[in-house]
């Protein structure tokens, strides 16, 4: 009985992007310019502290990326069959983490730690006659017997989370320590010291109290999660953390990926059309003049809509369902992709206008080196800072983006679950009487965590690696 | 002035002809007419003559480009590219699935979408520039760090937070103001004024910010320190000379939106039912109409080419140095 891996489109991207990543991770530790501006980031608490929660997001995008299919149990009198048959439902790492959370549905919607449903309904006395009553959920709090003190209960869970997190904390500072006390040649607690009173370098004080709370939180879910629904549960009984941390991958896709597929563009189109000129550079720049005209969201709409159709017409494209949403979610992103590059595209060609006349890119033409070589060589290195700056900076955008879009119905497909869609159920919900919060709460707190630090980390790029400075 | 003008529109014709291809090879290159009446009609039911009828009822039985069946100029001018796309160009929109002339329903749905979009441009313009003068007037003081922060984190809340969050507490909560409808005269007050407030505070944050390094920038210039060295108040500075020098990089971003303030804002106008354009897209968009999505590219592009002119004018209006040759 094994599982059988399955790979989807964005799950191949993903990993190409963390690939990319390290590679550039690499390079930058042997350039000695990108690594002076990267420290800069790295002084900045506010920045370290939004790098580690951007890790947390970006390692549980990472386990709801590593796909799979259960095996099915031999079917009866089919003894002996030597296939094993794959159920068609796709899972990831995250939802055999999650099984609890994602199996857990109640009938409908329950408040946070709540022991009933949050409806009346009618049910049979045993004793003849109909009563109005507020049904006990089947799971949450099922272990609490009718007296029970709930703040009990969880007081008595909760009780090791703080000692678990300052030891992963503690054992944090310890690594750290022992690789500064290593590299400085000073005892284990002088660096302990320098790294406790801030004095280090790198603001990794702030990555200390930061990886404390999200600790904290996380033993916190670990003792809490599978006795009650923390956040409550949506219309359908679905647990609204399962819904929230299954939504962060989407928004990392749509927000990474976006740019991933746009770049190759950007970079060749703006690259060749600031050092050529001539036609090319009337070419690319009637092009993304047109598409600029176009105002964005109705272009996305259009694109959208006509891939809708495409994807509708065909449905012999895809054998799975999960296949079909991850489909239409890579267009999303292409689609995405193909309205935010002219930006880019700009910048790119401005600022290689003002490279090629620079004294060492006409020094490398006069040694009659290639074409070629020269922007590869010459002209691309020294554009980088702007991609990264550009690649950063839209993140934070196009997670926003998502949302708004899935509202209006031409997002990501219905059967994915995303901040948007959770947003947009949720909405029908504030008009009930008394309201329906937490739903989006949780979206609320999930995408502005999310959002807010990959701006803190984007900001922090920008002031380290533009050299002007400027906005 | 009026040569330029003139020439401008003149550039702005082959632009306004590539989005017209573009779209018309979105709509038509990537699904054929065939696909898009299964689509309409339903997947299911459908027969290849009803599929034929939908098409000849609505024009779209002729080929794309190129029509061997007619004879001279028709070969050309027959076709889904003249008949559907190139048309535009005279605002003849065609009809939508409902049968309702397209342009007629967006001459009419011009006014609400106006008259929602323009108070909100309006005000947040002003207030986002007001407190960036505020920021900058305390700069490097624990003010300007605090409100820095605090656009960076009104930032990073999605705008329909805002909206949610704004119909709860004033029109649920407090019941100041209806929760969603439109009115005409007097009444529209009452309908308008709470998406207004929230469209400003929603733009308020990243408006504020880019206003702050606008100035900032400003600030550091010579002319600055011998203002300040004539002994002028820091705030005839900021408000006379500062405000007024970065004027050029404010109307770079300002202008060119206002002619597409007529199109509305898609979230507002569905979340608070005003009978605007946005909400004529979303309802297009949802019922899968795909004249009248088509219809709103080519619009909305034709604004934004619009836009462009205007901020090149308004660049000599701010600027006496600025000539347009």
């Amino acid at each position: 009985m094994t599982v059988q891996p399955v790979l989807l489109l964005t799950d191949l991207l993903v990993f190409i992007l963390i690939l990319g990543a390290l590679a550039l991770a690499v390079r930058a530790r042997r350039h000695a310019p990108s690594l002076e501006a990267w420290r800069r980031v790295g002084k900045k608490p506010a920045a370290m502290a939004a790098a580690i929660l951007l890790l947390i997001f970006a390692a549980i995008g990472f386990l709801d990326s590593l796909h799979y299919r259960e095996p099915l149990p031999p079917a009866p009198g089919d003894a002996a069959a030597a296939q094993i048959r794959h159920s068609a439902e796709v899972l990831s790492v995250l939802d055999g983490l999650l099984t609890p959370l994602r199996r857990q549905t109640e009938k409908t919607y329950s408040a946070p730690f709540a022991r009933e449903l949050f409806q009346r309904e009618t049910v049979e006395r045993p004793g003849g006659g109909q009563a109005r009553i507020y049904p006990r959920l089947v799971y949450g709090a099922r272990h609490l017997q009718t007296g029970d003190s709930l703040l009990a209960d969880v007081a008595r869970r909760l009780a090791w989370t703080p000692f678990a997190a300052l030891a992963a904390s503690g054992l944090l500072l310890l690594t750290l320590s022992a690789l500064a006390a290593r590299r400085h040649d000073s005892s284990l607690a002088a660096a302990m010291r320098r790294i406790l009173a801030g004095r280090t370098t790198l603001a990794w004080r702030a990555v200390l109290a930061v990886a404390f709370l999200i600790a904290l939180l996380i033993a916190a879910g670990i003792a809490l999660a599978p006795h009650y629904h923390l956040l409550g549960t949506d219309k359908v009984g679905q647990d609204i953390l399962y819904l929230s941390l299954k939504s962060v991958r989407t928004g990392l896709v749509i927000g990474t990926l976006t740019t991933l597929i746009m770049l190759p563009f950007a970079i060749a189109l703006g690259i060749a059309a600031g050092y050529l000129g001539g036609w090319v550079d009337d070419a690319v720049q009637y092009l993304y003049t047109v598409l600029n005209a176009i105002p964005s969201v109705l272009l996305i709409a259009a694109s959208v809509l006509m891939m809708q159709v495409a994807i509708d017409t065909h449905p012999q494209w895809f054998d799975t369902a999960a296949q079909r949403a991850d489909a239409r979610l890579l267009a999303l992103c292409a689609i995405l992709g193909i309205t935010s590059w002219t930006g880019l595209c700009r910048l790119l060609r401005g600022e290689t206008l003002k490279l090629r006349e620079l004294d060492y890119v006409q020094a490398a033409r006069a040694f009659g080196a290639s074409t070629a070589a020269i922007l590869r060589r010459h002209i691309l290195p020294n554009v980088m800072h702007i991609v990264l700056i550009t690649v950063v900076l839209d993140f934070s955008g196009l997670v926003l983006a998502e949302a708004v879009l899935s509202y209006v119905g031409i997002g990501v497909d219905p059967g994915t679950i995303s901040f948007g869609s959770m947003i947009n159920m949720a909405r029908a919900e504030l008009a009930r009487e008394p309201v329906v919060w937490w739903s989006l709460a949780s979206a609320f707190a999930f995408m502005l965590l999310l959002v807010l630090s990959a701006n803190l980390l984007a900001d922090a790029v920008r002031d380290a690696f533009d050299p002007g400075g400027g906005r | 002035m009026l040569a330029y003008i003139f020439r401008r529109l003149l550039y702005a014709l082959p632009i306004l002809f590539g989005v017209n291809l573009f779209t018309f090879l979105l709509f038509f290159g990537l699904n054929s007419p065939d696909d898009i009446a299964r689509m309409q009609l339903g997947a299911k039911y459908t027969t290849p003559e009803a599929i034929e009828r939908w098409k000849v009822e609505r024009g779209y039985d002729k080929p794309m480009f190129w029509n061997p069946a007619r004879a001279g100029a028709e070969k050309l001018s027959d076709t889904l590219f003249v008949d559907k796309s190139l048309r535009m160009f005279t605002f003849d929109f065609g009809r939508a699935n409902d049968g309702h002339d397209i342009a007629r329903e967006i001459r009419s749905r011009m006014g609400p979408s106006l008259a929602v979009a323009l108070p909100t441009f309006a005000l947040s313009l002003i207030a986002a520039i007001v407190l960036a003068l505020l920021l900058v007037f305390f700069r490097a003081t624990a003010l300007d760090f605090w409100g820095v922060a605090l656009c960076v984190a009104m930032m990073s809340i999605s705008s329909m937070f805002y909206i949610i969050g704004g119909q709860w507490l004033v029109s649920k909560t407090w019941a100041l103001v209806p929760v969603s409808g439109y009115a005409g005269g007097i009444d529209m007050a009452r309908f308008l004024s709470l998406p207004v407030l929230i469209g400003a505070v929603a733009g308020l944050g990243s408006g504020t910010r880019w206003y702050r390094t606008i100035f900032l920038e400003e600030i550091s210039r010579d002319y600055v320190r011998t203002a300040r060295a004539k002994g002028l108040s820091e705030l005839a500075v900021l408000f006379r000379h500062v405000l007024r020098n970065a004027l050029i990089p404010i109307l770079t971003g300002v202008v060119v939106v206002i002619p597409s303030l007529f199109l509305g804002s898609l979230l507002m106008e569905s979340f608070f039912a005003i009978p605007g354009l946005g909400s004529y897209t979303i309802d297009a968009i949802r019922s899968q109409d795909f004249a009248v999505v088509r219809s709103m590219v080519f619009i909305g592009s034709a604004l934004y080419i619009i836009g462009l002119i205007l901020t090149d004018i308004s660049y000599t209006l701010a600027d006496p140095r600025v000539r347009l040759g």
